[in-house]
This record gives structure tokens, sequence and C-alpha cells, in this order.
């Protein structure tokens, strides 16, 4: 039987970056940047100091504009003019700072900007439905099996590890479908490291694709499902996680190893 | 013989282990946390305390007595709710006191101008008092409100910090107010409508301008805490560039709150005409100085993004306590600014201290 050709079939991309390009007057950053992202991975993108990775992500949650190449959300061609247009196409971006309100409490800060309001009259006057919040919430972090006791104590008595756990949670709440990290555990100790990594995993079983930056090669292999490698602003190569090994991945990203084209 | 390393025994919650830190607290550290949440009500009791068998019996805690503080304590509170939420920003507006003057000249030279002739008002006769009265009063809260915009917009326009805008401010409103009475007071106190009928007038026992300072405190108190505006203003003040990426428009927000705080000096100026009949620039001098006072020993970090109305409030009476104690005293009340602006400092450091323990 013919099968009819559909976006479901064969399991097409979710996210695809083609030759993207990007300058700062004369320095040339992104030279031949491609990557192609699957629903449901953990995609890495590894690469030197001045590889290129930052920029490439930044294109993508629509803080740059590329200069030249595309981006592909489902296959069609999309422009991403500003991080809001990216937020709209659902592509959240957890930074490295977190940009959490320290002094809000964990119910509030994943509703920070997209508040629940009473019914009636007083939710059109701006009163807050904290009530709803804190249990959807709270809904949200057992969902992703983060365990922090209170939903409604400042963030900044949390460690490092449920601050992050928290930004995360606030990325995906909303109908997000591709999460990008940034450094995600670059300011953390190594147990809190390993929740963070097992939150990457729950998140990607959720059915919500990651696209990751990190310096820590180990950690790129525990929880990556591909990986790409940056030069110098091109794309090496994409591997599968587990038909590569680290050295490999570092003679590629120090152009010891070189790649046929 | 080989040793074995064995893990502790973990006990830890559900999910994926984000334990929070643990807690290691000596004694000495829970008192100064204890003392730092509590201390305005002590320090507030022992004023009292003191001016009680320091003063002459019968003269300090008197029903009479404590209707006076109660009504100069009412300017204070509203100064005070519009400090909370610019301080809760992390900013500050030194222009407060500044502002309230100005907005009392601006109303009260309106509310003469529609009252009566120069020469009627001058003679107490006030034949259009009504019309005068109205509409000094929208003068007196619409300056308030224009100033406090003024701050707004050039703070978020020009990127200036607070404390040099409203510094700026501050001199610019007591010039123009100046400039307006001629350096002395309003050529005649305002019509016996505002100042008999509303300032010296009581509703079950209590002056009308202290149940304009209550109402105003419990709208103010249900914005901050219950509402998205409230929420924006401890979000801005807590992480401005990440209040910015949640998608709220953080300088719109901070020109509302500057305009809020201009509101009720505005407001404050019309209970201040009410309650002395008449204004002028030198008895607003230390006003910016009890609003931001009574709001930093409430408890309102100088940091940004904590605050509580209500202690405010609570704070408001420390100036306008000691004051009237040592008016009583007759001590010189000098003394007055000397204490309250040491306690602006314990407060502070008291601040400082509580940051510390939660950013360990």
């Amino acid at each position: 039987m013919a099968t009819m050709a559909s976006p479901s079939d064969p399991p097409g991309s979710l996210l695809e970056a083609v030759g993207i390009q990007k300058h700062f007057g004369r320095v040339v950053a992104l030279r031949d940047a491609s990557f192609t992202l699957l629903p449901d991975e953990v995609h890495a993108i590894v690469g030197d100091n001045g590889a290129g990775k930052s920029t490439l992500i930044k294109i993508v949650s629509g803080v740059y504009a590329a200069d030249g190449g595309e981006l592909r959300l489902d296959g069609r061609t999309v422009t991403i003019a500003n991080p809001r247009e990216a937020r709209e196409l659902g592509i959240e971006t957890v930074y490295q700072d977190l940009a959490l309100a320290d002094h809000l409490d964990a119910s509030a800060n994943l509703f920070l900007g997209r508040e629940l309001y009473l019914g009636g009259v007083l939710g059109r006057l701006g009163f807050l439905d904290k009530k709803a919040m804190r249990e959807r919430a709270g809904a949200e972090m057992r969902r992703l099996k983060i365990g922090i006791q209170s939903v409604d104590q400042p963030v900044q008595g949390l460690s490092g590890g449920q601050r992050q756990a928290v930004a995360v949670a606030r990325a995906i709440a909303w109908g997000t479908r591709i999460v990008i990290m940034d450094e995600p555990t670059a300011a953390l100790g190594v147990r809190e490291s390993g929740m963070v990594l097992e939150l990457i995993r729950e998140v990607r079983n959720q059915g919500i694709a990651i696209i990751m930056i990190s310096h820590n090669l180990p950690e790129v292999f525990a929880v990556a499902d591909r990986i790409t490698v940056l030069r110098l602003g091109r794309t090496i190569t994409t591997l599968r996680r587990d038909e590569t090994t680290l050295e490999e991945i570092v003679g590629m990203m120090t152009g010891a190893l070189q790649v046929a084209a | 013989m080989t040793s074995v390393v064995t893990e502790p025994p973990r006990t830890e919650p559900v999910g994926n282990g984000f334990a929070p830190p643990p807690e290691e607290e000596t004694r000495r550290q829970r008192l100064v946390y204890l003392l730092s949440r509590s201390w305005l009500f002590l320090f507030l009791l022992l004023l009292v305390m003191y001016f009680w068998l320091a003063s002459p019996p019968s003269t300090f805690l008197t029903g009479s007595n404590i209707s006076q503080i109660a009504l100069t304590t009412s300017e204070v509170v509203l100064l005070a709710i519009g400090e909370t939420f610019v301080i809760t920003t992390a900013g500050i507006d030194l222009s407060i006191g500044a502002v309230l003057f100005f907005s009392g000249v601006a109303g009260g030279e309106v509310m003469l101008k529609l009252s009566g002739t120069s020469a009627q008002t001058l003679n107490g006769q006030y034949p259009h008092a009504t019309n005068g009265i109205a509409l000094g009063v929208l003068v007196c809260i619409a300056a308030g409100g224009g100033f406090g915009l003024l701050n707004g917009f050039v703070i978020t326009r020009m990127k200036l910090p607070p404390i040099i805008v409203t510094l700026g401010t501050m001199a610019m409103a007591f010039g123009f107010g100046d400039l307006i009475d001629g350096g002395s007071y309003l050529p005649a106190p305002v019509p016996p409508g505002l100042s008999h009928g509303f300032g010296a007038g009581k509703f079950l026992g209590l002056y009308y301008p202290i149940w304009v300072a209550l109402a105003l405190l419990v709208c103010a108190h249900t914005v901050y805490h219950h509402t998205r505006f409230g929420r924006y203003t401890a979000a801005v003040g807590s992480n401005e560039e990440g209040a910015r990426r949640a998608g709220i428009a953080v300088n719109r927000h901070i020109v509302k709150v500057y305009g809020l705080c201009g509101l009720m000096a505005g407001s404050a100026a019309v209970l201040d005409l009410a309650i002395f009949t008449n204004t002028t620039s030198v008895a607003h001098q230390t006003d910016n100085l009890s609003a931001i006072s009574a709001v930093v020993i409430g408890g309102t970090s100088v940091f940004g993004g904590v605050g509580t109305i209500l202690l405010s409030a609570v704070g408001a009476f420390i100036p306008t306590v000691l004051q009237n104690g040592l008016v009583i005293q007759d001590v010189q009340p000098f003394w007055q600014e000397v204490v309250v602006g040491a306690t602006i400092i314990v407060a502070v450091y008291f601040d400082q201290l509580r940051r510390r323990r939660m950013n360990r």
C-alpha cells in the first residue's frame, strides 16, 4: 500500500537551521552553521570558545537576526525577529543567569508576565488568582518531579539546582515545544548538576525537544541524544551520542580530527 | 584492610532530590533576625513608654493628644504608601515632600482665587468656597500626579538614577512653590469648609483625614499584595531584566509607580491644607525623611523586591510620635531629625543583614 506523504511520515525534523551566517562588523561569528532538531531529543551544540554556539542559539531564540541562511520550523521557513516571536512559536530559552525574581515565590515566578486573574470584575481590575496559580505551579512541579516543599516561599531561599528547576518549569509550562538551555549547570555543584540533568531527561520524556549548549562534555555525553560540533562558525558534523566518543568530539572541536564534508 | 566508603544515608523528599540547603543557624543569628523583624514595634513601644513616663502627667497619653498624633501621622501615611511602591522597585523618591508642598501651594492658590476676590478672602470671606475647594483639591492631586509622572519619565527615558532625578525635582518643586507664594505663605488661610469642616471634623471620634488615610491604606495594601500592579512592582524591583524578559513593560510600570507616588503626595497636600489651613516650604523640608524612614523602618527593602504597606504605616508613627513627645517635654524638636536620621541607618543595616542571610 502506498503511503501518503505527511509531516509525520517519516518522522520529520522539528526545527532546522540551514547555512546560518552572522557577522558582527568585520568579525564573522557564523559562516555556515546548520543543525536539525528532532522532536523528543536532547540536542547538544558543542564547540570551543568562539565557535559560534551562543550566536547560533541567540539566532534561534530571536535575540539576533541571521545575515544568511534559513530557519525552518515543521518544514516551513520562519523568521524570528525577537524573543517574543520565538516564544509565540513555542521556543523558550532558559538563560544562564536564570532571570528569576528572587523575592517572589516559585508560583509567582512561574506565572510572571502571564498571571491568572480572578473571574469577573475583580479579575478585570487586575486581581490575581493566587490560589489557582499556586495549585497549577504545584502540579507543574510534581509533573517534572521537582521536589520543592512549597511554591509560596521566595525563590531566593532555594538552592541553585532548585532555582534552575523553577526556571526550566517556567520555560516549559506554556505549550513550549523547544527549550534552549545555555550552560544549564554552569553555576552548580556536582550533585545539583546531576539533578538538573535528570530534569532535562524528564523534560525530554514529556515530549519537549531541548537544545543545550555546554562546555562540559561528560555532561553532554550523559544527557544528549545527538551532538552537533561547531568549529570556527561552521558545523563540522552531527553525531549520535551512542555512535561517537568523547575523544572524537574533542578532536573535531579542536580541528585535530578532520571530517570529510 | 580495605575501607569501604559508604554514602551517608539520604533523607530527602520525593522527586529529584531538589532539597533545600541545610539550615546552619546559630542562636545568635536567629536572634538578630528576630530583632530585625520586630524592632519597629519594640522601638515604637519604648518611645511611647518613655514619653508617657517622662512627660508631665496627663499630657502625652491622653485621648486628645493621641488623636492629634494620629492626625499628623495621616499625612505621613499617604506619603509612606507612595514611597513603599517606589522603594519596592528599588527606586527612591526624594521629591515627595517638595511635591506635597508645591501641590499644596498650587491647589491652595486656585482654591483662594475661586473662593472669592482677594479682598474677600483676606477678610475671611469665601463666597464661592464650594467651587474653590472642589477645584483646588483636584489641582492638588493633579499637580502631585504630574510631578510624579515627570519623575518617572525622566528616570526611564533619560535612564538616570532615581536618587539624582528626584533630588533635582525636589529642588524644582520647592522653587516653583516658593515662586508662587513669594517664599512665605498662601495669602490667606484655605476656606473653613476645608479646614474646620474636613480637617478638624470628626466621624465616629476620628478626624476625617485619619479616615482618608485608613481608606487609602486598605486600598494600597490590597493593590500591593493582591493585584498585577503590586506583583509587577515587586518583580521589577527584584529583577528588572528578568521582568523585562518575562514580557512586563518595565519602563511603563516604573512611570506608573512614580505617578502613583506623586498622586499620594498631592492627596497628602489636601490633608495638609485641611489640617494646617496654610502651607510654607519650611514646614516640608523633612517630609521626605519622614516618609522614607517610615518605609524602611517598616521593613521594605531599599534593595527592592519586597515590602509591606501596613508596616510602613506603623513606621509613619515614629517621626510624629517623636515630634509630639519632644514638644510636650519642651525639648528642642530638632532632636526628632537626629533620631529619625539614625533609625533610617539602623533600619537599612537590618535590611542588609536579612539580605545576606537569604543569600547565604
